[in-house]
Parts: C-alpha cells; sequence; structure tokens
C-alpha cells in the first residue's frame, strides 16, 4: 500500500477540505432519492415564488379589481378573485412570501438558537446544564398555541412579535434533541479521544461533536419548519397572524372560508399551497438525512 | 471452478461421519451451482460473489473461510432464498433437499426458511427478546405452526439444552436473557434452531464473538449435538483452527470466488492456494509456541536480550496498588463494584507488556485508569518516576502527549466528520503547532509510517475499511510521538490477516521507534507476537506477571494455563485432547472485594480447605515472575 507521494496525492492533502467540502455536498446531491428531489423542486418553486413575488403579480394584491366575487379561474384572474373581488394569483404570490420567510426565520432561529444551547448544557458543567434543562423545560409545558395566543395578547400582533413567537415556542423541543444528541456524542470514542489528546472544551465542542449533530438537526428542523407553517396559519386563521389588508397563506384560508361552500379556488389554493410547501420541506430534508451521508466503505461483514 | 463428480464419495471416504455413508450415492442435500450475486444497479453491477459451486452430503459439515468481505454471509443468506437489501442472485442454482430454491414463489420461500433451514447468527444476544422468558422464544417457532404440544416442545427443549451441554438445563428456560452469559445465549439459540429438526443449520460465526475459554464449550456443545443428530451443516467462519474442529469439509472464500475446496484435512494439511496459506500463516504464528518450537518474538528482538539487562533498562511507567471501579464510593472510598483490585505493573523503556484475561476481567478500564480517563480510588501512576495526576484534566499537555491510547473499535475512536488529514493534524498542531505545508509533509510521512497511501488523507473514516481505520488510529497516537502507547484490543475487531498485519506494524514500529506498549487483549497469540512481559488479568486482579515466557511454563498459574490451553489449534483433535474448561459452577468473571481467590470457583487444583479459605499468596520465581496462588509450583 506504500506509494510515492504523486503531486495528486498532495494537493488533496494541502486542500485538507472540511466536513462542508463542495465533492461532499455534490455527492450529497447525487445520492438524493427520487422522493428528496420531488421535496427539493418544491421548496425551490415556491422559494422563487416568494421571491419574485411583488415584480411578478399581475395586480395589486391589497385591491379590488373584480366585480365578481370568488370568481372562477379566467384569463385575466388565472386563480380567480377573493371573497372581495381582489386577485387571488397576486394574493397568494404575496402571502406565500409572508409564510415562507416569518416560518423559515423562526424555524432557522429555534433551531439554531437550541442546537446551541444544548450542545452548552452538555458540555458545561452540571450546574449549567440543570439550569438550561429546567427553564426550557417550563418553556415546553405550554403548549405552542396558548403561548402564541398569550404573546399576541400581551404584546399585539407585529412581524417581529409573531417571529419571536414561533421561535421561542419551538426553541425547547430543539433544545432536547440538541442536549440528549450532544451527551451521546460527548462520551463516544472519539470526542474520549480528543479529551486525552489535551483538547480546550470549544475544540470539542465546535469541532469534535457539533458536526456530527448537523444530520439529525437538519431532521428536526423540517419538522420544527412545518409546525410554525402551520402555527401561523392557524394564529392568521383565528384573526390574530398577519394583519389585514396584508395576508399570508393561513389568513387567505380564513378570509375565503365564506366560499368553502362553492368550492372556490380562493380558499382552495392557499390550502393546497400550504401543504405542498411542509411536504416539500419534510421530502427534502427526509431525502438529505437518508442519504446524505457518505458512502460506507468495506467495514465488518 | 466446477464441481467434479467424485468429490461426493471424497467426502464420505474422508470421514463425514457415520452419516454420510448411508447416503454416499444419494443426492447431496445442498447443491450450489455457479452462483453469482452482485449489487448495484443493473448497468454497473458490482460482483459479490462469483461462480461458486459446492455440495454438502447429508449429515456433514461445510466450512465455509474467508476473511470479512469476501462473501461469506453472502452465500449463507442465499441459501434460504435470501439476499441483502440492494443485492440479488444474477446467476447459478441452488438446491437444498432437492429443491430448486431460486425458483420459489415468495410464500413457498417463508416456508422454505422454516421447516427446512435454521440460521445461528453471530450475536446471540441481538436475537433474543429480552423481555421474554428464554423457554418461551425457543419454543415459539414450533407452538406457532403447532408441530407438537406445548409439553412436547418443552420436553424437547429441555433435551435439546442437555445436549447443549448448558448448565441446569430443566430449569434454565424459566431465566431472561440477560442472567445469561455470551457462551450460554449462544447455545441456546442453536436450541432455538434445532428445534424444528431442521434439514440444514446455517452457522455464522458463531463464535467470533466469545472468549476463548467460552468458545471451547460452546464449539464442544455443536460439535456433539450436530454429531447427535446428524444434522448437515453449514459452518461460516473466519478461523481456521475453529473450522478444523467442526467440519468435514472446507471452501475457502475469498473476494466472492472459491480459492480452494476439499476436506479439512487436506485443505489444511497441504493447501494448494496461495491465500489459503496466507490465513493459514496467521493462524499458526497465533499458536506457533505451542505447536512448533521457533520463538515468535524474533521479531521483537527484545526478547532475546538476557534478563539482566532488561532489568537496568530505564523504567517508564511504573503503577502501585491500582484499584477502580463504578458505582458510588462507600466509606472507606472503594467504589459499590470494583473493576480493578491493587494492580502493580512495570513497563520498560523500549518493551511492551501483555495484559491478557477474559472480557470483563478489567482490561478496558485499566488503560482508562492509564490515561486519565477515569480516576482510581486508590494507587499511583509514576511516568519516568514523575507522579501522575489520577485525572487527565490536571495531567500536563506533555505528560498527556507521551501517553497515548488507542481505543478497541477503531470505528467509534475516529470522528466520521473529519477527514483523516484533520485527524492525524490535530495532535500535531497541539502537539508541536505544525501548520500548513509542515503539517502536511508530517501527515504525508505519517501514512507512510503506518503503510496507508497517501490519498487516504482525504477520505473519511466511514470510507475506510477496518484495517484502515486501525492504521489511522495508530498514525494519530504516533503524531504525538508519545513515549507509551495504550493499545485496548486493537486487533480483535479484524481479520485474522488484517489483525496479523497490524501486529506486525506494531512490532515494527517499536523496533524503529523505540516505543513501549501496553497491549491489553484477550487474544493470547497477539501478545506472543510483540510483547516481552506479560500480566494475566483474572477478575480484576493480576494472577500472575512476569516475562513472555511465563506463558508455557511448567508452572504457571492455573487460570494462565486455561487461557493459554484455550488457543484453537489446528489439529482437528485439539477439541477432544484439551481439558475441560469450567468444573465448577462459572461465577461471573467481575471483582468482588473479597479476598480468597476470585479464580476458586473454576479451578481445577483448588485445595479444598486452603483456597476457600485464605487469601492466596504471591510466589515470586527467580526470573522475576509472580503468582497469586496457593498451589506449590509443582503441582500447579
Ligand atoms: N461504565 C461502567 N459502569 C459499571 N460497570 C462497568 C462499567 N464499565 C465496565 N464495568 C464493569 O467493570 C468490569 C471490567 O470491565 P472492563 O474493564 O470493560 O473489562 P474488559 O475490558 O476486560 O472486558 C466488568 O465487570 C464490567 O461490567
Ligand atoms: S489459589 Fe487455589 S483456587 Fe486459586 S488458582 Fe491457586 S489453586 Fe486454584
Ligand atoms: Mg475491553
Amino acid at each position: 500500500m506504500n506509494s510515492p507521494a504523486t503531486p495528486k496525492a498532495r494537493s488533496e492533502l494541502a486542500a485538507s477540505p472540511g466536513w462542508l467540502s463542495p465533492a461532499r455536498w455534490r455527492r450529497r446531491r447525487n445520492a438524493l432519492p427520487a422522493s428528496g428531489r420531488i421535496g427539493l423542486a418544491l421548496v425551490l418553486f415556491w422559494a422563487l415564488l416568494a421571491l419574485l413575488g411583488p415584480w411578478v403579480i399581475p395586480h395589486p394584491p391589497g385591491a379590488v379589481v373584480s366585480t365578481t366575487v370568488f370568481a372562477p379561474m379566467s384569463l385575466r384572474f388565472p386563480l380567480g378573485t377573493d371573497y372581495l373581488g381582489r386577485d387571488m394569483l397576486s394574493r397568494i404570490l404575496i402571502g406565500a412570501r409572508y409564510t415562507v420567510g416569518l416560518a423559515l426565520a423562526a424555524a432557522v432561529a429555534a433551531s439554531a438558537t437550541g442546537t446551541v444551547l444544548g450542545l452548552l448544557a452538555a458540555i458545561s458543567g452540571r450546574w449549567v446544564d440543570e439550569l438550561l434543562s429546567r427553564l426550557l423545560d417550563a418553556l415546553i409545558c405550554i403548549p405552542s398555541m396558548i403561548f402564541a395566543l398569550i404573546m399576541v395578547a400581551v404584546f399585539g400582533s407585529s412581524l417581529p412579535i409573531l417571529l419571536l413567537t414561533a421561535a421561542l415556542g419551538y426553541v425547547a423541543g430543539a433544545f432536547r434533541i440538541a442536549r440528549s444528541l450532544a451527551v451521546n456524542l460527548s462520551v463516544s470514542d472519539y470526542v474520549e479521544a480528543a479529551r486525552v489528546r489535551g483538547e480546550g472544551r470549544l475544540h470539542i465542542a465546535c469541532v469534535e461533536i457539533l458536526p456530527n449533530m448537523v444530520h439529525p438537526m437538519l431532521a428536526d428542523f423540517g419538522l420544527r419548519f412545518m409546525f410554525i407553517v402551520l402555527m401561523l396559519s392557524g394564529l392568521s386563521f383565528l384573526g390574530l397572524g398577519v394583519q389585514p389588508p396584508a395576508a399570508d397563506l393561513g389568513s387567505l384560508i380564513r378570509e375565503n372560508l365564506s366560499g368553502l361552500g362553492d368550492g372556490a379556488a380562493a380558499v382552495l389554493l392557499p390550502a393546497i399551497a400550504v401543504a405542498t410547501l411542509t411536504i416539500g420541506v419534510n421530502l427534502l430534508i427526509d431525502g438529505l438525512a437518508d442519504h446524505g451521508r457518505p458512502e460506507g466503505g468495506g467495514g465488518k461483514a | 471452478m466446477s464441481l467434479h463428480s467424485g468429490r461426493r464419495a471424497q467426502a464420505a471416504r474422508n470421514g463425514a461421519g457415520a452419516a454420510a455413508e448411508s447416503s454416499a450415492d444419494n443426492h447431496p442435500q445442498v447443491l450450489v451451482k455457479n452462483l453469482r450475486v452482485v449489487a448495484g444497479s443493473p448497468g454497473t453491477p458490482s460482483v459479490l460473489v462469483n461462480d461458486v459451486s459446492f455440495a454438502i452430503a447429508r449429515g456433514e459439515v461445510l466450512a465455509l473461510i474467508g476473511e470479512s468481505g469476501s462473501g461469506k454471509t453472502t452465500v449463507a443468506l442465499s441459501l434460504m432464498g435470501h439476499t441483502r437489501a440492494g443485492c440479488r442472485i444474477s446467476g447459478g442454482s441452488i438446491e437444498v433437499c432437492g429443491t430448486d430454491v431460486l425458483s420459489l414463489r415468495p410464500r413457498e420461500i417463508l416456508e422454505h426458511r422454516r421447516r427446512r433451514v435454521a440460521y445461528i447468527a453471530q450475536s446471540a444476544a441481538a436475537a433474543f427478546n429480552p423481555a421474554r422468558r428464554i423457554m418461551d422464544q425457543v419454543i415459539e417457532t414450533t407452538m406457532i405452526r403447532r408441530l407438537m404440544t406445548g409439553s412436547a416442545a418443552r420436553e424437547k427443549a429441555v433435551t435439546l439444552f442437555r445436549s447443549l451441554a448448558l448448565p441446569d438445563p430443566q430449569h434454565i428456560g424459566a431465566r431472561y436473557p440477560h442472567q445469561l452469559s455470551g457462551g450460554q445465549l449462544q447455545r441456546l439459540l442453536a436450541a432455538m434452531a434445532l428445534m424444528s429438526d431442521p434439514e440444514l443449520v446455517i452457522l455464522d460465526e458463531p463464535t467470533t464473538a466469545l472468549d476463548v475459554t467460552t468458545q471451547i464449550e460452546v464449539l464442544r456443545a455443536f460439535k456433539r449435538v450436530i454429531g447427535e443428530r446428524r444434522a448437515t451443516a453449514l459452518y461460516v467462519a473466519h478461523d481456521l483452527a475453529v473450522v478444523a474442529q467442526i467440519a468435514d469439509r472446507v471452501v475457502v472464500l475469498n473476494s466472492g470466488q472459491v480459492r480452494e475446496s476439499g476436506p479439512t484435512m487436506q485443505v489444511l494439511g497441504a493447501p494448494r492456494d496461495a491465500y489459503t496459506r496466507t490465513l493459514l500463516s496467521a493462524v499458526a504464528r497465533r499458536v506457533a509456541q505451542s505447536v512448533a518450537q521457533e520463538p515468535v518474538v524474533a521479531t521483537s528482538g527484545a526478547s532475546s536480550r538476557p534478563p539482566g539487562e532488561d532489568n537496568r533498562r530505564q523504567l517508564l511507567l511504573a503503577v502501585e496498588g491500582l484499584t477502580a471501579g463504578y458505582g458510588k464510593a462507600n466509606d472507606q472510598g472503594l467504589p459499590s463494584s470494583l473493576a480493578l483490585l491493587d494492580i502493580s505493573l512495570a513497563v520498560r523503556r523500549g518493551a511492551a507488556l501483555g495484559v491478557i484475561g477474559e472480557s470483563g476481567s478489567g482490561k478496558s478500564t485499566l488503560a482508562r485508569v492509564l490515561a486519565g480517563i477515569m480516576a482510581p480510588a486508590r494507587g499511583t501512576i509514576r511516568l519516568q518516576g514523575e507522579l501522575l495526576e489520577p485525572r487527565m484534566e490536571r495531567r500536563s499537555r506533555e505528560q498527556l502527549r507521551r501517553i497515548q491510547i488507542v481505543f478497541q473499535h477503531a470505528d467509534a475512536a475516529l470522528n466520521p466528520a473529519h477527514t483523516v488529514a484533520h485527524i492525524l493534524g490535530r495532535p500535531l498542531k497541539l502537539y508541536f503547532g505544525l501548520r500548513g505545508a509542515a503539517r502536511d509533509e508530517r501527515i504525508a510521512h505519517l501514512l507512510d509510517v503506518v503503510h496507508l497511501d497517501r490519498s487516504i488523507a482525504a477520505r473519511r473514516p466511514p470510507e475506510l475499511s477496518g484495517g484502515q481505520k486501525q492504521r489511522v488510529n495508530l498514525a494519530r497516537a504516533l503524531a504525538a510521538q508519545p513515549d507509551l502507547i495504550l493499545c485496548d484490543e486493537v486487533t480483535s475487531a479484524l481479520d485474522a490477516v488484517v489483525g496479523a498485519a497490524i501486529l506486525d506494524l506494531l512490532a515494527e514500529l517499536r523496533r524503529e521507534l523505540g516505543l513501549s506498549y501496553v497491549l491489553i487483549t484477550h487474544d493470547v497469540g497477539a501478545v506472543r507476537a510483540i510483547c516481552d512481559e506479560v500480566a494475566v488479568l483474572y477478575a480484576g486482579q493480576t494472577v500472575e506477571t512476569g516475562p513472555l515466557q511465563r506463558l508455557d511454563a511448567a508452572n504457571c498459574h492455573p487460570y494462565t494455563r486455561l487461557l493459554v490451553s484455550s488457543v484453537p489449534e489446528l489439529r482437528s483433535d485439539w477439541l477432544e485432547g484439551v481439558a475441560s474448561a469450567s468444573p465448577g459452577p462459572a461465577m461471573p468473571a467481575t471483582a468482588s472485594s473479597k479476598d480468597l481467590c476470585r479464580f476458586l470457583p473454576r479451578c481445577p487444583v483448588r485445595i479444598e480447605g486452603r483456597c476457600d479459605q485464605q487469601p492466596p499468596p504471591l510466589n515470586r520465581t527467580q526470573q522475576g515472575a509472580q503468582i497469586l496462588c496457593h498451589q506449590p509450583a509443582n503441582r500447579r
């Protein structure tokens, strides 16, 4: 097996790729199963719409542009009109912007905070661990919807408050998962090896433990994102979320509920939008979690 | 290779046992022809098994041997009409008792597995449901299929327990899996498999996970029950010496191809294939001293020095009165369950000390205490005279650098998220402040030293084989330029051939870098290969310490003798010749705080009225060996 150093081997050595090397990601996408690719397409689709929304809407989203309410799909109003005669396509495009932006931001905040705190609890002494665990346990006791209602009742409904509410409501769950992951990893042989080597706590946390938490936390993130979308939609449905005339996807469903009996597009389409978005995110994340790991080498038979 | 017709007759001639002669002209029980198993996409399949053919006559035991990854289990599973996920049988034919297995419909395959074939897996512990009693699990399948009444099934199970030499056959069925040892569970699994009188028994590495002393009993039980029932069996193993005890014929598999096949004695005695010879030499080295007279430690060079010079060499590690354990400490500051009791050891610079004992004897605990991962309750550790803090957090970085530990499971000891370059680079940066080109150069050099290709630096542990991982592990320890390396079972997860190569590497590094080792292992062969001193651990106590030659000394400790004689030899009559391993009731081999000889319940030469009354004295020999035993030297 001994071989002289080839220039190629040298350059590979010098490159010393980190765990997020392009090669690794390339392999990851190649390995993505069909369901994961469908998820990726759905997520990209909604992200694109949210991004381009303001530039492609055919009508101003707040303006009453038709005299017919719940108009069927037509060339002028591709997705029909809502209960006031506003253009549905424009409203969905702008609504997706609220839902995707707000829910994504809140889910990222919840997962990131949970991961950092969980890691901290696992590697610090007993006191820090106890304190953090009890604090977040208290938070987890309150059902997230009730927590959201309290927050909105106290602070009113504004975008920053909604973001904070959604993030706080789901940080405790993320923390629990992150902590138990980190505790398990911190007794593994390679962490033990790092300790015997004399590594500091920060190195052990960030370099030895954290990279191995990314995959499971990503899977957890998908779940959390879905819950947050549902919670925000629920809040909007109760009229406590994004305030009119602006509307996220959940508000759109509520506004147009009276059209449900007629099977109006105005109520079905936002519902389908919420469904496809959450399904897309979860398919993508499951695909990443299952097939993102590097190919196993020849282990024991 | 093709199947020649004379083989069946030949099998019968070569002692396939009484069963074979009655059926010598019958059709073979199992007939595999040109079997081919592939994995991956149809466009670019990778061939796992290629053109494998063999036959097993009724009542014959055929061994399938090869290292891990050679396709043994793939072949064995295909006899049950099963392939692992992602694999498929793409050619050949399989016939078991006249049935063409490959043409069976899914329903029929289930029936085939239930009725005709029984499979005994490597890890018995994983095969039992921990929440249910043994008996219920053993008779479960017969009950489901209403083959027998409950009481008849229970009676049959007890008969099987008895044939398998299980203790207390009448009542053992009432116990739960966690109340039994690994060796007992393995035999119970065999009982479960034999309940339905299968026409073919497949044993997949059934003793690989066991201690040598336990392995003997399981092997004996298997051999007996197979003989009694005239079962037709396929025995999958990587250990030739084990196979020699039990198989009538052998098929040697390598990279999915048959390298050699024939009667056991012929393959082991006069191998024709080069690969078979490699396998054989890996085993021969393990038992070399007890079979041939040549000294095996010739590679180390150290043992050929006169003992006087050894003593003059500088003392590197001195351990005194080490006591450690797990659980809450009592009033005297001793933990509730003791894993090590009053251990004293010394390692000289450039020497290698082998610590041997069965699993649970406290070997890993010793490594952890020496490394400072775990603080001892009592005792001191000195490195070149300098007292080491019990806990690693309080040891200086320099002290940490000088003692490196290589963990048992190479898999678990390497962070799967990092490249090999990162893993090796870290100690270089930490201890020597190396970065950039200087560090890369050193990494490349380290890979050279452990005989790995330099391109491996860019890979991650999951992309490496078991042997490669263990080399990386070793390279990481070497990166610190240590004085002493603690090796905890470094070869036990590896095949004989790969493990032998790692041992060679250890010996070479010691010669060239002047390293010292504490080699912790349950494998007597590994100690013979590279150590010049040995400490035998039993239930947390060193029952014997001294030069390597103690292993074969006439006056060694009774436990040392048991351990050494339990290592299987290539002779097929070895199993009959070796003394029974445990006469008394086997007590769990863990430490307790009583002072009596811990080996007492298993000792064949115990002295009633003395061994069970007084703690054993420490005898010293002129060569500096120490033996903890009541028996006078000439009677041990
Ligand atoms: N974390 C632990 N907690 C309690 N007991 C343990 C622990 N680890 C090991 N032991 C016990 O200590 C004894 C020695 O174990 P170990 O050092 O792992 O032995 P070996 O390496 O020789 O197999 C055994 O009886 C084992 O059950
Ligand atoms: S002290 Fe007695 S029981 Fe213990 S090993 Fe010696 S003879 Fe056997
Ligand atoms: Mg161990």
